[in-house]
């Protein structure tokens, strides 16, 4: 089983939320980054654009797939890692760490709690993670 | 899909070797071990081996041998020596593409043809309703009985020579020569799908999971290590090698595949001749052409090329090649845009991105030529 730390919440859509202070980091998570294989191309939206729960906000693709990123929580994207694109393959090396994708400033706080804990997103990948 | 999935030989050893295995073809199959990019890394820096077992073999024996073949392929088979290999093309009438193929000629009056693996059966069907059975030349299809290992890379012919009793460095490419690797009986050819110098080792079904261990073994000091049909693929996608059911298929024809050097009219009639001759002379309406990504995207199967928002063609293969750290792809524009430099664009997810054909290959190929 591929590592889920226990202070993130989760998405069913594999992509992790981390909160801090006010605000949310986002990426996806180590089995996602396994599922995809070796992540070769990675687009990401610009500070300033809005995100909105369980829509796409940007796309991953590997080798052999692509794939949506969806947002975990709405709201205004206020960092983007942007030394992403150049360097794909940090998703692969360190999905939970360099391998984030952006901050978002929440619009709506209850969608925090609407997220995945760690044990609940554990027990969705333990049953086939559809 | 309802029929069960078939598996290589080397179903076992795939997945104790931790391979995440996939439907292809109608096979279950590796998709990779380690990882596609390292696997491909593999191939051009040391040495990797790929179970290529899934694919099939016919044997066609006999008097006329030779002429049902000259009909059947668009190849000219009376230019391949015994001992010698040949790329070839089975077409329909129309001068479609029935399959890809290679044609060994195992002596004077028989031939073994080694075709695609989801075509098995379309080809069995084909060169069996072209030339029937009894008629002074007999096939077999011997692909269950045949497994086939390819062992390609830099360090493929010092890593085959330790375990084959004959010397296989002087086989030369697109030839082969029966001898013994590891204990096992084998054909062993010079020939491949990456671009690298290496072999394709037919071997007994019953073998070719002790052939495969014997070669992982002696090969783990050159850094041998199984390889997927992930970095198969965007091995010979850097070569522009079509893949039949992507860059090639019932409806593509062989010239506007650039695949002209291997239909050869001159030797007489044969399956599609005539088609192909009137697309010779009206010349083509598009052709398949190398692209490269000038804009940060990933071109995929299907993906439309644009010209000035016109649209103009289609990708048919597309990737991140990882030996020339670009995105690359492979599609059908229209003639007038198939030249080398010709700025186009390909639509990425509703969005334009700029693209320009290339010369292909896109990465040089080190196949051990003459």
């Amino acid at each position: 089983m591929p590592h889920v730390p226990k202070e993130l919440r989760y998405t069913r859509d594999h992509e992790w939320a981390k909160r801090e202070d006010d605000r949310v980091r986002v990426g996806i998570t180590a089995y996602a980054a396994e599922q995809l294989g070796d992540v070769v191309f990675v687009e990401l939206p610009k500070v300033g654009a809005t995100a909105t729960a369980k829509k796409p906000f940007g796309v991953v693709e590997s080798v052999k797939a692509v794939s949506d990123l969806f947002a975990p929580v709405s709201g205004e994207i206020v960092e983007v890692n942007t030394g992403l694109p150049q360097a794909p393959e940090t998703v692969n090396a360190d999905p939970y760490g360099r391998g984030w994708m952006l901050v978002i400033a929440p619009s709506h706080k209850a969608e925090w709690a609407q997220l995945l804990t760690a044990e609940q997103y554990e027990e969705f990948l333990a049953q086939g993670a559809h | 899909m309802d029929t069960p999935l078939q598996r290589t030989p080397l179903y076992e050893a795939h997945v104790k070797a931790g391979a995440r295995m996939v439907p292809f073809g109608g096979w279950e199959m590796p998709v990779q071990y380690a990882g596609i990019i390292e696997e491909h890394r593999a191939v051009r820096n040391a040495v990797g081996l790929f179970d290529v077992s899934h694919m099939g073999e016919f044997e066609l024996t006999g008097p006329h041998a030779l002429d049902a073949l000259q009909r059947l392929t668009t190849n000219d088979v009376a230019a391949l020596a015994v001992g010698q290999v040949q790329y070839s093309l089975l077409c329909y009438p129309r001068g479609t593409i029935v399959d890809d193929l290679t044609v060994y000629r195992l002596a004077d009056d028989r031939f073994m043809l080694t075709v695609n693996a989801a075509n098995i059966d379309t080809d069995w069907a084909h060169v069996n309703q072209y030339t029937g059975q009894g008629q002074g030349a007999r096939w077999k299809n011997v692909s269950a009985d045949t497994g086939l290992i390819a062992v390609q890379g830099p360090r493929a012919e010092a890593l085959v020579c330790r375990l084959a009793a004959e010397d296989v460095a002087k086989i030369g490419y697109y030839r082969f020569a029966r001898g013994v690797v590891a204990g096992i009986d084998a054909l062993i050819s010079r020939t491949g799908y990456t671009g690298e110098d290496g072999f394709e080792l037919y071997a007994p079904a019953a073998a070719t999971a002790r052939l495969w261990a014997a070669l992982l073994e002696a090969g783990r000091d050159d850094g041998a290590q199984p390889i997927g049909l992930g970095a198969r693929d965007t091995l010979r996608l850097e070569m522009k090698y079509a893949l039949y059911g992507n860059d090639i298929d019932d409806t593509t024809n062989a010239l506007e595949a650039g695949l002209g050097w291997v239909v050869k009219p001159a030797k007489g009639e044969f399956i599609g001749r005539e088609a192909l001759e009137k697309v010779r002379r009206e010349g083509v309406r598009r052709r398949l052409v190398g692209v490269e990504m000038v804009d940060k995207a990933v071109a995929r199967h299907g993906y439309p090329v644009l010209k000035d928002g016109r649209r103009v063609g289609v990708v048919t293969s597309g990737s991140y090649g990882p030996s020339v750290d670009r995105y690359i792809a492979m599609a059908y524009v229209e003639t007038a845009l198939a030249a080398v430099g010709t700025a186009l664009a390909v639509e990425v997810r509703g969005q334009a991105k700029a693209a320009r054909v290339v010369r292909t290959p896109f990465h040089p190929p080190r196949v051990k030529k003459g």
